[in-house]
């Protein structure tokens, strides 16, 4: 169909906005569903790594306002594990059992009159722990005399696998240039302002768990909670709140959570909520991995890359949590980034620790990959006396070349990365501000400037998890493949629009571009919409890959939606051609009316001509079904299984990012001074700039919170040492620096309208992009993030430095 | 993340929270602004029987000059210390470290003599206090004293405060002619407790020779601590005694070590922002007074 | 003077947004939760609860300050005002038409007290520079939007001001 229209590409303010500034926005927390609802805190481990003797919870039984007191046993004893992706013999509970393996892991569950009693009984709660040797450092947990998180593994390493592309061997063997950087990135998270939280509530008759949450999605992780649960899908119905104050990912990483609540609303009988307080957020949540290991990089003389060999050593937590080992497969089937190169080693392995366990967020394995890869970039420029700029550009997927086959398997839809490469010079007043740098540095000033480029996949393919299995395992499990993508439009017998998406945005504007799709196709305006974005299993239509996660809503949603609207507004003026006695072909949907196209005092309002469906379906052209509700369902074409040579096309769309960063370094304090930041975005067709523009500034304040002081740190007992908001230091407006945004778009021939997935964005290459700055200011290439004041300032007193 | 129990106790005059205090001794916390207790409350890091509420106290409010200092009550909140011109006009000090006293929304609600009680090591206020020669003016029942900065301040979150006791003001002394001040803080973030401040005030001879000289060190050690710069006197107002003397203040430190910044950092925040501060306030103590 | 021992509740009256309220609290209710979960005024929300996130702002007696660190009885007889107050007369006030205009919110959680704190800012400086704008922001976290568009209607509104 045609690309766009009135409403898709301007720059409609939000539909959400009203309801959320006047305070009439409604999130979990404001949620009352059922009568009697109790409220549930929850003991957590204070060691990293300990053994439970025993857990008394005859007090805090007996405390006024307690209703029930649950151990881990009791939850154990009621439930199954939770599923894994990765078949290793590890029994996940959503509370501990016999061990405790993360500081901050849930224990007991009180369920009481209110949170100030459950808080209260939890004092009372008597544990004897024999503490065990902690494993924090992901290299040390593969010694051999390393301590065992889970014994029946027999390792820590809970994941290994190699794979080879191209010809690796002979690209290193005949490089002119091998530039190898061993590199560590830390782990740190988005925490969104609005933490978890969960209702659940059992029926006995019929035995139904019911569970609004602010849960994110993917809903493939609705089969490993029945799975838990031992319950079919129709037995557990999951409904979102109308709001979700942020997730970025984190908010995939409740479900263990949900199915605990659900199976204590059936052990106390009582419906039971729980909302995660900030300090459980930070040590028992969720986060990005930390991410480590080596990239080396092959070269000939005049900049050509031709091989790449990367081992990455993921430290996943204390247990490995379905989507994992996904992290490190995310970027996997485009591993080669933006380059020609054809020949690529990857080694993996993931790895327990005693610390919180990983998942989603934003930029899932992009921030760490792409730490690697152009590091590495901006490392062999500087070895071969080549421009950074320049060896990129040597490098590039030609613009000719789209869509292009990556090594690996993913297929990039649209780009030109060179000109993106161009417009990112020109903004940055590149030659200018390398003649500034080299003035400064001959002045004996700390002056460097990087650059980083990304690729950004997005509507994931949710077969490249199964790139974890060899292609012997993978035969034998059956075939998966695709991402679903739904959407239901409905008429009332009023004639008013409601869309349905089930994309549970969280703050991304989905109501908002749903009705600017919706609105080209049906000839309305968006406020003539409604739009509902939240989930219940039990009566929408939706599938595994339903959720926010992956950039999925532009790439995959957005065409589901817009299939939809072309159904209905084919309806429409099937029904209108009737009453105006011309063909459906004649009919145009315009201005809240059918018409006939070129004689427009011809027409009908819309309402009209919609209610028809319903209130005489006698009068409708023959055969056709009254009533108007229609659902598109779609899988993105292209996105097969994964090949035996481990090829995948990962993803939908490949948008493509470029960032370049000056930053200027105060010797005597170590801060840094990030004087130029420029990003340019191929995102393909823009659907609403606003949107796009809030999702940009968003992932580059997560990726320079990254780059410049969030981790998530403990110390080497395991003790986590970033547990409050005093201590995880969230970026905040003064430390925001200048960010100038450009574009390139290339329409997407993957995705009806041209767009692209877009939202990871500079999260993924800021990181990087100051990191090669900081590289360049100081003359060393072993610096790593957070840029904190005093580790740049051990850097430039020439300690501090990686490895 | 909720409080455990507690007795409320509003006090309406000094005379009802200082029977509270007495009543209560170590077992009750005073409540003024919360910005630092409420956290600490609801983190159940602080459990006290009893909170003494001492918001409604009108005596505690408020700013008065006499004729040797500035008194500032217990009560005085953050934001208006800003917005004083009287505070401006005394102690310019307190006036340029306040803007770095946590946010517009903690100063509207926080307090000078909050802040000083809770003692946080790398406080700007307790610092300003310090390096002012200010005091601390502690009440209990049919007993009043005023103990020095130097002296109040005794570890991380310790004061000379008895638990009978209010503070009920600060007492920032008036200054001379010829004298400059200047104040510096790094924090990772604005509006972050520093994890170095330095405050400095410098005395100027009238042929423009240094006279006196004080360092103030905040986030350093365990509490505000003043430099020893008394060898100093006599030494020429030039950057190189600024550098001198803030290296010389270095040295001598004795950093603590935490996750935010090691002890040699620290150190060498002392000797770069020392000598940024006492170059400043070398400066203004110069020029003619305004 | 007044004492409420542990457990008790305790009646406290207050106007919110120009109407009288009521409810009941113990003397360590917060008054975020007390706002939330007595009054049903679900439009404070709770970022941290640690006077971080400055999420649960609102105006208590003229002055943006966190709910979070103010207990429910120490709030008897005050004037407060929320974001559910702002849009008086069902017209978004100026500063909340900014923020949809500059696409200064995404989730909107950090809102409301963004709002409450601007508006009481905007009563004080009523020209502020940037720098200024960002220092009143550093006391409010927010993950989505990076800040940029409510500097942008901040300072948008500030100029609008005669």
């Amino acid at each position: 169909m045609s690309a766009g229209g009135f409403w898709v590409g301007a720059p409609v303010p939000r539909k959400e906005d009203e309801a959320l500034l006047t305070g009439h926005a409604r999130f979990i927390d404001d949620m009352e569903p059922v009568p009697g609802i109790r409220h549930a805190a929850l003991l957590r481990s204070p060691h990293a790594h300990a053994e439970i003797r025993s857990v008394d919870l005859t007090r805090a039984a007996a405390h006024p306002g307690v209703h029930g007191v649950l151990s881990g046993a009791d939850i154990a004893a009621a439930i199954g594990p939770i599923p894994s992706a990765v078949r290793v013999p590890i029994d996940y509970y959503p509370m501990a059992v016999g061990k405790v393996r993360y500081a901050g892991e849930p224990v007991a569950l009180i369920a009481a009159e209110d949170r100030y009693v459950a808080e209260d009984a939890l004092e009372l709660i008597e544990v004897d722990y024999r503490p065990l040797p902690p494993v924090i450092d992901p290299k040390a947990a593969m010694d051999d005399d390393a301590a065992l998180l889970h014994e029946a593994v027999g390792s820590n390493v809970v994941h290994h696998r190699e794979f080879r592309y191209g010809d690796p061997e002979t690209a290193f063997a005949e490089a002119d240039r091998i530039v190898r950087l061993d590199w560590t990135f830390p782990r740190y998270s988005s925490t969104p302002m609005e933490t978890c939280g969960a209702i659940a509530q059992f029926e006995p008759a019929p035995d139904r768990y019911t569970i609004w949450s602010n849960f994110q999605g993917p809903f493939i992780l609705h089969a490993l909670m029945c799975g838990a649960l031992r319950v079919p899908g129709n037995r557990l119905r999951l409904i979102t709140a109308p709001q979700s104050g942020g997730s970025f990912g984190i908010k995939q990483g409740m479900y263990p959570y949900m199915v605990l609540l659900a199976a204590a609303s059936r052990l106390l009988g009582v419906p039971l909520k729980w909302i995660e307080d900030r300090l459980e957020h930070l040590v028992g949540s969720s986060s990005a991995s930390n991410r480590e290991d080596a990239v080396e990089a092959a070269f000939r003389s005049d900049g050509t890359l031709t091989g790449l060999r990367f081992r990455n050593t993921v430290d996943v937590g204390a247990y490995i949590r379905a989507p994992e080992p996904a992290s490190v497969y995310r970027m996997h089937s485009a591993s080669n980034g933006a380059y020609r190169v054809r020949n690529i080693a990857v080694d993996n392995r993931l790895v327990t620790t005693n610390r919180l366990p990983i998942g989603l967020n934003r930029g899932y394995g992009g921030p760490q990959f792409f730490f690697a890869l152009e590091r590495a970039m901006d490392a062999g420029a500087r070895a071969l006396g080549i421009d950074i700029a320049e060896i990129r550009r040597r490098n590039f997927v030609p613009a000719d070349a789209f869509p292009y086959r990556a090594p690996a398997g993913a297929l990039y839809d649209a780009g030109d990365y060179e000109a993106a490469l161009d417009r990112t010079l020109d903004l940055a007043g590149y030659a200018a501000l390398c003649a500034e740098r080299d003035r400064a540095k001959a002045d004996g000033w700390l002056f460097g400037i990087g650059l980083a480029t990304a690729i950004e996949p997005s509507g994931s393919n949710m077969a490249y998890v199964t790139l974890a299995q060899t292609p012997e395992e993978r035969a034998r499990a059956g075939g998966r493949s695709g991402g679903l993508g739904t959407c239901t439009i409905s008429i009332d017998p009023s004639g008013s629009v409601t869309v349905k998406t089930v994309s549970t945005p969280a703050g991304q504007g989905h109501a908002t571009v749903a009705a600017q799709v919706a609105a080209d196709a049906l000839g309305l305006t968006p406020d003539d919409i409604d739009v509902v974005t939240e989930i219940d299993t039990l009566t929408s239509a939706w599938s595994l890959a339903s959720g926010n996660y992956a950039n999925r809503f532009s790439s995959v949603v957005v065409d589901a939606i817009g299939n939809a609207a072309r159904t209905v507004a084919e309806k429409i003026r099937m029904i209108a051609a009737e009453d105006l006695e011309v063909a459906a072909e004649d009919v145009e949907l315009a201005d809240g009316t059918a018409r006939v196209v070129g004689v427009p005092e011809k027409s009908l309002p819309f309402r009209r001509v919609a209610a028809k469906a319903h209130w005489h379906p006698a009068g409708l052209p023959e055969g056709m079904a009254p009533g108007i509700f229609e659902t598109a369902v779609l899988s993105p074409p292209g996105l097969g299984p994964p090949d035996e040579q481990d090829r995948v096309a990962s993803a939908v769309t490949f948008g493509f990012i470029c960032d370049l960063a000056a930053v200027e370094i105060d010797p005597g304090t170590g801060r840094i001074e990030i004087g130029t930041y420029v990003s340019v975005h191929d995102v393909g067709k823009v659907l609403n700039p606003l949107i796009v523009e809030g999702q940009i500034v968003g992932g580059f304040a997560h990726g320079i919170a990254g780059a410049l002081m969030e981790e998530m740190v403990y110390d080497e007992d395991g003790n986590p040492l970033s547990g409050s908001f005093a201590d995880y230091l969230c970026i905040t407006a003064p430390e925001m620096p200048r960010l100038t945004i450009g574009h390139v778009d290339t329409p997407s021939p993957h995705t009806a309208l041209g767009a692209k997935g877009m939202g990871d964005g500079c999260s993924m290459l800021a990181p990087v992009a100051i990191a090669n700055a900081v590289a360049d200011a100081l003359g060393r290439e072993d610096v790593e993030p957070p840029f904190t004041l005093n580790r740049v300032w051990d850097l430039v007193a020439g300690g501090g430095g990686a490895g | 993340m909720k409080p455990a129990p507690f007795e409320y106790c509003r006090a309406d005059t000094l005379d009802e929270a200082l029977d509270l205090a007495a009543e209560f001794g170590a077992d009750a916390s005073v409540l003024a602004g919360g910005m630092s207790l409420g956290p600490m409350l609801n983190m159940r890091l602080a459990r006290p029987a009893a909170l003494i509420d001492i918001n409604p106290v009108e005596a505690l409010a408020g700013i008065r000059e006499s004729e040797d200092a500035l008194e500032t009550g217990a009560l005085c909140r953050q934001a208006d210390a800003l917005g004083s011109g009287l505070i401006g006009g005394f102690a310019p000090l307190l006036a340029e470290a306040l803007p770095f006293v946590g946010h517009f929304q903690t100063r509207n609600r926080g307090t000078l003599g909050g802040s000083v009680c809770h003692a946080d090591p790398s406080a700007e206020i307790p610092l300003a206090l310090l390096t002012l020669g200010g005091g601390i003016v502690l009440r209990r029942k049919g007993r009043a004293r005023t103990v020095p900065a130097e002296a109040f301040f005794e570890g991380i979150f310790a004061t000379a405060r008895e638990p009978e006791e209010i503070v009920t003001a600060l007492r920032w002394p008036r200054g001379g002619a010829r004298i400059g001040h200047a104040f510096a803080e790094i924090a990772q973030r604005h509006g972050d407790f520093a994890i170095a401040a330095v405050a400095a005030t410098v005395a100027l001879r009238p042929g423009g020779d240094i006279a006196a000289l004080s360092l103030g060190l905040g986030g350093v050690e365990d509490r505000p601590r003043l430099a020893d710069l008394s060898g100093l006197a006599g030494a020429p107002a030039t950057p190189a005694t600024a550098a001198e003397a803030a290296a010389f203040a270095a040295d001598r430190a004795d950093p603590i070590e935490d996750p935010k910044a090691s002890a040699a950092y620290r150190r060498q925040l002392v000797r770069v922002l020392g000598a940024r501060v006492l170059e400043r306030a070398m400066e203004r103590a110069a020029a003619p007074s305004c | 003077m007044l004492r409420i021992a542990p457990g008790t509740r305790h009646r406290i009256s207050v106007t919110v947004n120009g109407r009288p309220h009521a409810g009941f609290a113990e003397a360590r209710t917060l008054l975020s939760d007390f706002l939330r979960h007595e009054l049903k005024l679900f439009g404070t929300h709770v970022g941290c609860e640690h006077g971080v996130c400055g999420a649960c702002t609102v105006n208590i007696d003229g002055r943006a300050v966190r709910s979070c660190l103010r207990f429910a009885v120490q709030v008897d007889g005050a004037e407060i005002r929320t974001v559910e107050g702002l849009a008086e007369g069902g017209a978004l006030s100026p500063l909340q038409e900014a923020f949809r205009r500059r696409h200064a919110l995404q989730c909107g959680f950090c809102t409301a007290g963004i709002l409450i704190s601007a508006t009481q800012f905007l009563e004080t400086s009523p020209n502020p520079t940037e720098a200024e704008v960002r220092d009143m922001l550093s006391g409010h976290i927010c993950r989505c939007t990076g800040y940029e568009g409510m500097v942008r209607a901040i300072l948008d509104v500030a100029g609008e001001t005669p």
